[in-house]
């Protein structure tokens, strides 16, 4: 009951009318930055962050304005999935095995119709799951002393890099050195300077909006460039049809939903894996269930259903941990984070205690973007089908531009766009590399907190090291962590997705 | 042989990581840990990773050819160039070169991308500075 009070205050939060306006606009871009190829939600949410940040909008709207556009993102990914056969973004990949099938059948409006039905149900209770689930592990997180979150934090990058990545090593590189970029500056629990060589620029440490803004970005824009003459703009005509599904169909898909919404759930919650093997493991499983004629990849509506409940349901679990542990659980909350720590605000249990106004208005947010997503995708999907016919050309050079506006807005200083170029070349060496840049961001995230927590540790021990151990909560998350790290090596090659081998994008877009 | 570098560029950056962190001086008010000791182990696990990565190497990465590389470092140099002179020619002026430069290279005709740098350049400036008030570059035209 007393959840359904905070709620309702949340709710009184949300309808204002400036929040109502944000959550609009921002289910509008989202969907847009879903839909466009080359734009996903991390790198959408990334290039929107400094102009947020320099617009000076204050935590709550800011919050509801980036996660509409997180969610929209989700809504957006399968409208180029289905009509194009191009996932709009890495998570909607799925969703081209049987939408463009469904759409070279003719079917393109029931499609996109039962599919954005899944993504409202996925949404819908992953939404209501965020708010049963969170304030559970607020509860737990405040049993945590500074030992708890340093084997968290642990926990964070060894899930990372054992889960969603191909190959721990490299995984294991990022995260360093993302950690690495974030200890650059004056130490703040001693004044001294650290890896500045003098420079000047270098003693405030490297912004963590730059740093992403490039990464994300920049390097998007890099990829684009390599691959031009490949990239052609889609010409063929897009004959959409009916977009209301027929009940029957609905019926026939109804079981799908649910389901992939409960897995999409746990694996949005699971740290270290995000949307994109949320609706993996959907998909694959209800196929594993229900494909008895062997109709999955030929344009059964319940493998179109599946992936996107199960997309959208992790995109609201992926924000349990973010929000209740302050520990992101995929790429485009690891960004959110970013945002908040910009808006110094420190996630985690503190938040739901301190500032429930800002918890409780976005969850209420995410309620009324939910519909009114469903209403944009729905009725008004061919508006949206339009924007797709926006070219690259124009497209990319706009986006590099206002990345580049976004980081001058923060700081106004040209130190900042050449460090934002620097990362933007990085991002791009690794992604050709195959190193993910998830645990690098996380990495230059956490990394501040990360050392403050090991050594307020130590100064209550007096340098006993042995009492990062001391705990039971503090040797289940280590054990957690390890397992994590090592499980996939050796059980990998069994349930790892095969999501980032089969489509040529680099590494494109952590969900 | 991409990941064999990687990897010893790697251990060559974690060398160069550590030895700087031997170089933090301690200050008179420290608490037990100091600055140095978590700098120690990012760098000992960068270097164990980069040993990892140049021992098992992953398939070899499809690279561009040197046109395509040629390619991304001029779109390099010219935001860095851009960079440079925002604040002498101001947003409107550098923001239409820039973004004309892109939009040709990523298959415009030259005419267009011309035209598509300066739309892209005014509707930036329109929506960001005239509507929403951000602040951006201004040369010395004032825009």
């Amino acid at each position: 009951m007393e959840i359904l009070q905070s709620l309702a205050d949340g709710f009184a939060i949300a309808f204002t009318f400036e929040n109502l306006l944000l959550a609009f606009l921002g289910c509008f871009l989202g969907t847009i930055i879903g839909a466009l190829p080359g734009l996903g939600p991390s790198n959408g949410v990334a290039i929107l962050i400094p102009l947020a940040f320099s617009l000076g909008l204050q935590p709550t709207p800011a919050l509801i304005l980036l996660t509409s556009v997180y969610y929209g993102a989700m809504y957006g990914g399968r409208i180029s999935s289905i009509l194009l056969n191009i996932p709009g973004d890495e998570p909607a990949l799925m969703t081209t095995l049987d939408g463009y099938p469904m759409a070279r059948a003719g079917k393109a409006g029931e499609a996109l119709a039962i599919s954005g039905i899944a993504s409202f149900v996925g949404a819908f209770f992953a939404t209501w799951g965020l708010v049963l689930l969170a304030p559970q592990l607020v509860k737990v997180a405040l049993l945590f002393g500074p030992a708890e979150y340093f084997a968290l934090f642990a926990l964070a990058f060894a899930t990372l890099g054992g889960v969603a990545s191909r190959n721990q090593a490299k995984a294991a590189m990022a995260a360093a050195l993302g950690l690495g970029i974030a200890t650059i500056g004056v130490d703040g629990q001693t004044g001294v300077p650290r890896f500045t060589f003098g420079e000047v620029h270098l003693y405030d440490g490297i912004d963590f909006l730059v740093a992403i803004v490039g990464l994300f970005a920049l390097s998007e824009v890099f990829i684009f460039l390599e691959h031009r003459a490949s990239g052609s703009s889609p010409t063929q005509k897009m004959k959409i049809g009916r977009i209301t599904p027929p009940l029957s169909m609905l019926r026939k898909t109804a079981p799908a939903m649910a389901r992939s919404t409960v897995i999409g759930f746990i694996a949005g919650v699971l740290p270290g894996a995000g949307a994109s093997l949320g609706s993996f493991v959907s998909y694959s499983f209800e196929k594993r269930l229900s494909d008895k004629k062997g109709t999955f990849g030929k344009g059964d509506p319940r493998g179109v259903a599946a992936p996107e409940a199960g997309n959208n349901a992790a995109a609201g679990g992926a924000l349990v941990p973010m929000l209740a542990l302050g520990v992101p659980g995929s790429g485009t909350t690891a960004v959110l984070l970013a945002m908040l720590l910009a808006l110094n605000i420190t996630p985690g249990p503190l938040l739901f205690q301190q500032k429930p106004d800002v918890v409780w208005g976005l969850i209420a947010a995410l309620f009324i973007g939910n519909v009114m997503l469903l209403a944009m995708n729905l009725p008004l999907v061919s508006l949206f089908v339009r924007v797709l016919l926006v070219p690259t050309r124009y497209l990319m050079p706009a986006v590099a531009m206002i990345s580049f506006v976004g980081i001058y807005g923060i700081s106004g200083s040209t130190f900042d766009l050449m460090v934002m170029i620097v990362f933007g070349v990085l991002g791009w060496v690794l992604r050709k590399l195959d190193v993910p840049l998830v645990p690098v961001i996380l990495g230059v995230l956490l990394g501040d907190q990360m050392e403050k927590n090991l050594r307020r540790t130590m100064t209550i021990h007096d340098g006993d090291w042995a009492m990062l151990f001391d705990s039971w909560l503090a040797i289940g998350l280590w054990a957690f962590a390890i397992v994590g790290f090592i499980l996939p090596l050796i059980a990998g090659r069994y349930f790892r997705p095969k999501i980032a081998d089969s489509d040529k994008i680099e590494g494109a877009d952590p969900d | 042989m991409s990941d064999r570098i990687l990897g010893f560029a790697a251990m060559a950056l974690a060398t160069l990581y550590l030895w700087r962190a031997t170089l933090i001086e301690p200050s008179f008010m420290s608490d037990p840990l100091g600055p140095k000791a978590f700098p120690f182990i990012i760098g000992a696990v960068l270097a164990v990773a980069g040993i990892a990565v140049a021992l098992r190497p992953d398939e070899e990465p499809v690279w561009p050819n040197a046109a395509k590389l040629l390619e991304i470092a001029m779109a390099v140099a010219v935001m860095v160039a851009y960079a440079w002179v925002l604040r002498d020619l101001g947003f409107v002026m550098s923001t239409s070169f820039a973004a004309a430069y892109l939009s040709w290279r990523l298959g415009s005709h030259p005419i267009a991308a011309v035209i598509a740098g300066i739309a892209i350049a005014v509707g930036i400036f329109v929506i960001f500075k005239l509507i929403l008030g951000l602040s951006l570059a201004t040369g010395p035209w004032g825009f």
